[in-house]
């Protein structure tokens, strides 16, 4: 039974993981930086302890700080949110080496999708396939492994994830820049430089499989989509994914559990597609062993608190449901609201804002930690918060999000609100079942 | 904060506004000692702010106190003398990664397209262009550091024709 949680995290996932916890009755113990000792998970963790300064490679990402602070704190178990150290094994090991219970799979699990050259390797042997590329070690692999899958191509971290060091090469003359690039994000966000190479597909959709695992079966959480994106960055995700075929659908859920069960999965995770528009074959790309940012869909739809079902596994718990417990109910839509102005090329916008005016009312749900007076430092990820939208179908999901983006009222930063309300009335997005590049074909102001 | 305090919660705004639904009020304002809270209507919907004002008691600090952001110091523009700025507030890279050879160094020809570092910005890296052919002869902003927007990077003698 965990008593005292330690949250290695921030923003609004700090505050999530913050509000289920008390709900169970367990303490919390908020890990902060410096500029996070004033945000609103800070004000409101019954604890909080100084990480450090606040570039998340001294705080959030700093291994020894965060295992110190959670030992100083007494917790007895550590939650570390989605990014920073969420799928770092590493770090894991080191919670458990001290007595504490990671709230995440095991380590093992972690090393084999981590890394995403082994995660390949881990679903083919489990029968998914994958979209064809790997390994480019160095600037002369890379030019080599590219001539081979052609272009255009993706640079992927090998410990990415997220769309995160993420890139797009176009032909041979930007390969040797793109590479660079993506090497020295690869090392800034995870501590990893190592890429790998993909064939770029361009009438994909991104859908995923939310499944939940106790080491020994697996059972999932139906399908959300997650196809329009800028720079491989979700910008609006929906559960359930809509437009598939039911036998499609249903290939997916099951390939998605197989993995999982092959891998002796335990905790909640995800399974990311690529899945043909057109054919609907579908390719694996990646699993995320953490809970992701896009969950409250997927939370909407199964009346599930998937933090709650985490800290239920983790506590050395078998799964509690069963597949035949999960009932799929209407159609529920998350927007990713960011600092960003979308009229200046996303230029971040971080700063104080000074009024927060969230949408509220039935069938609207927001996940946010920003509040009037709240800061947007300009050390972490833009997210300030995220609009979900329920409804009985799919169209009045649709029609509650552009009603609630109209109330929104976000000052004192730019936000990408606007964007989204010029998505919501896209003939394309109310029809439904886009692909990736819905974003390239998206009216701008 | 103490368990006996009452948190503020979704739930909790959700009753607010099934109340004021059946009832002709626009807006109610709620200010307790930890908070104020505005529900308001707009439009057909609804809208929540609020404000938090305690802060929960620090068990310990266990680390020291970050260094200052560091200025790029002002630099009066000479003729023939360009200054790479920064695009964005952030931090600035000379080196795709650690202990890999700079972009570039001192003395260097450069021109308009030469990377000549990176700026990571909410986790984003950005590539940093010499906007100008010519010679590095000064880098001024050091790796690792944050910079402000606008912020000079380098300084680069600007070859002109004929030269």
């Amino acid at each position: 039974m965990i008593r005292r949680l330690f949250i290695a995290n921030r923003g609004e996932i700090a505050l999530r993981i913050l509000r289920t916890a008390r709900r169970m009755g367990i303490e919390t113990v908020l890990g902060v930086s410096e500029v996070d000792r004033t945000s609103l998970p800070a004000k409101l963790a019954d604890q909080i302890v100084t990480l450090g300064p606040s570039p998340s490679s001294q705080s959030y990402l700093n291994i020894e700080r965060v295992v110190v602070a959670a030992t100083h704190a007494r917790a007895d178990a550590i939650h570390p949110g989605y990014g920073f150290l969420s799928e770092n094994s590493r770090f894991a090991r080191a919670v458990l080496a001290n007595g504490m219970i990671f709230v995440g799979p095991s380590p093992e699990s972690l090393d084999a999708m981590g890394d995403k050259l082994m995660a390949r390797s881990v679903a083919v042997a489990a029968g998914l396939l994958v979209v064809p590329g790997g390994e480019a070690a160095d600037a002369q692999e890379a030019r080599r492994r590219a001539a081979d899958i052609g272009y255009p191509l993706l640079v992927k971290a090998v410990s990415g994830g997220g769309g995160r060091g993420m890139k797009r090469v176009d032909s041979a003359a930007d390969i040797d820049e793109q590479v660079a690039l993506a090497t020295a994000e690869a090392q800034a966000v995870f501590g990893d430089p190592r890429i790998y190479l993909e064939r770029y597909i361009a009438r994909g959709r991104h859908v995923e499989v939310q499944l939940l695992g106790d080491g020994k079966r697996a059972i999932h959480l139906g399908t959300r989509d997650c196809s329009i994106q800028r720079r491989f960055q979700k910008l609006v995700e929906e559960a359930p994914a809509p437009g598939i075929p039911e036998e499609r659908h249903d290939a997916l859920r099951r390939a998605a559990v197989r993995l999982a069960e092959s891998l002796k999965y335990s905790g909640a995770g995800t399974v990311e597609f690529l899945v043909d528009a057109e054919t609907f074959d579908f390719y694996f790309l990646e699993m995320n062993a953490r809970i992701q940012v896009e969950h409250p869909v997927t939370e909407m739809v199964t009346n599930l608190d998937l933090i709650e079902q985490q800290l239920l596994i983790t506590d050395g718990q078998p799964l509690g449901l069963t597949q035949d417990d999960i009932a799929f109910n209407g159609h529920a839509i998350e927007v990713r609201i960011n600092a960003e102005d979308w009229a200046a090329d996303f230029r971040p916008s971080p700063g104080r804002v000074t009024r927060a005016a969230w949408p509220a009312g039935p069938g609207i749900r927001v996940d946010t930690h920003i509040e009037s007076g709240g800061a947007v430092p300009p050390f972490y990820d833009s997210l300030v918060g995220k609009v979900i939208a329920f409804g009985a179908n799919r169209t009045a999901a649709v029609s509650r999000m552009a009603a609630a983006l109209n109330s929104l009222d976000i000052q004192g930063v730019a936000t990408t609100a606007p964007m989204h309300q010029r998505i919501l009335a896209d003939l394309r997005f109310a029809a439904g079942a886009v692909d990736t590049r819905f974003f390239e074909g998206l009216a701008r102001g | 904060m103490k368990d006996d305090d009452p948190i503020l919660l979704p739930e909790d705004i959700a009753d607010i506004i099934a109340i004021l639904d059946g009832a002709l009020y626009d807006r109610i304002d709620i200010k307790t000692t930890r908070f104020t809270l505005r529900v308001a209507r707009s439009g057909s919907g609804w809208t929540q702010s609020w404000e938090h004002t305690a802060i929960g008691p620090e068990v310990e600090s266990v680390v020291a106190p970050s260094a200052d952001l560091k200025k790029v110091t002002a630099f009066v523009e000479k003729k023939g003398i360009f200054a790479v700025r920064s695009p964005l507030p952030g931090t600035f890279y000379r080196a795709p990664r650690p202990g890999a050879p700079a972009f570039v160094e001192m003395g260097d020809s450069v021109d308009a397209n030469t990377v000549v570092g990176i700026i990571e910005t909410m986790k984003l890296m950005n590539s940093v262009p010499a906007g100008v052919t010519g010679e590095i002869i000064e880098i001024i902003a050091e790796n690792g550091t944050l910079v402000e927007l606008n912020g000079i990077l380098m300084r680069v003698r600007v070859q002109t024709d004929g030269k």
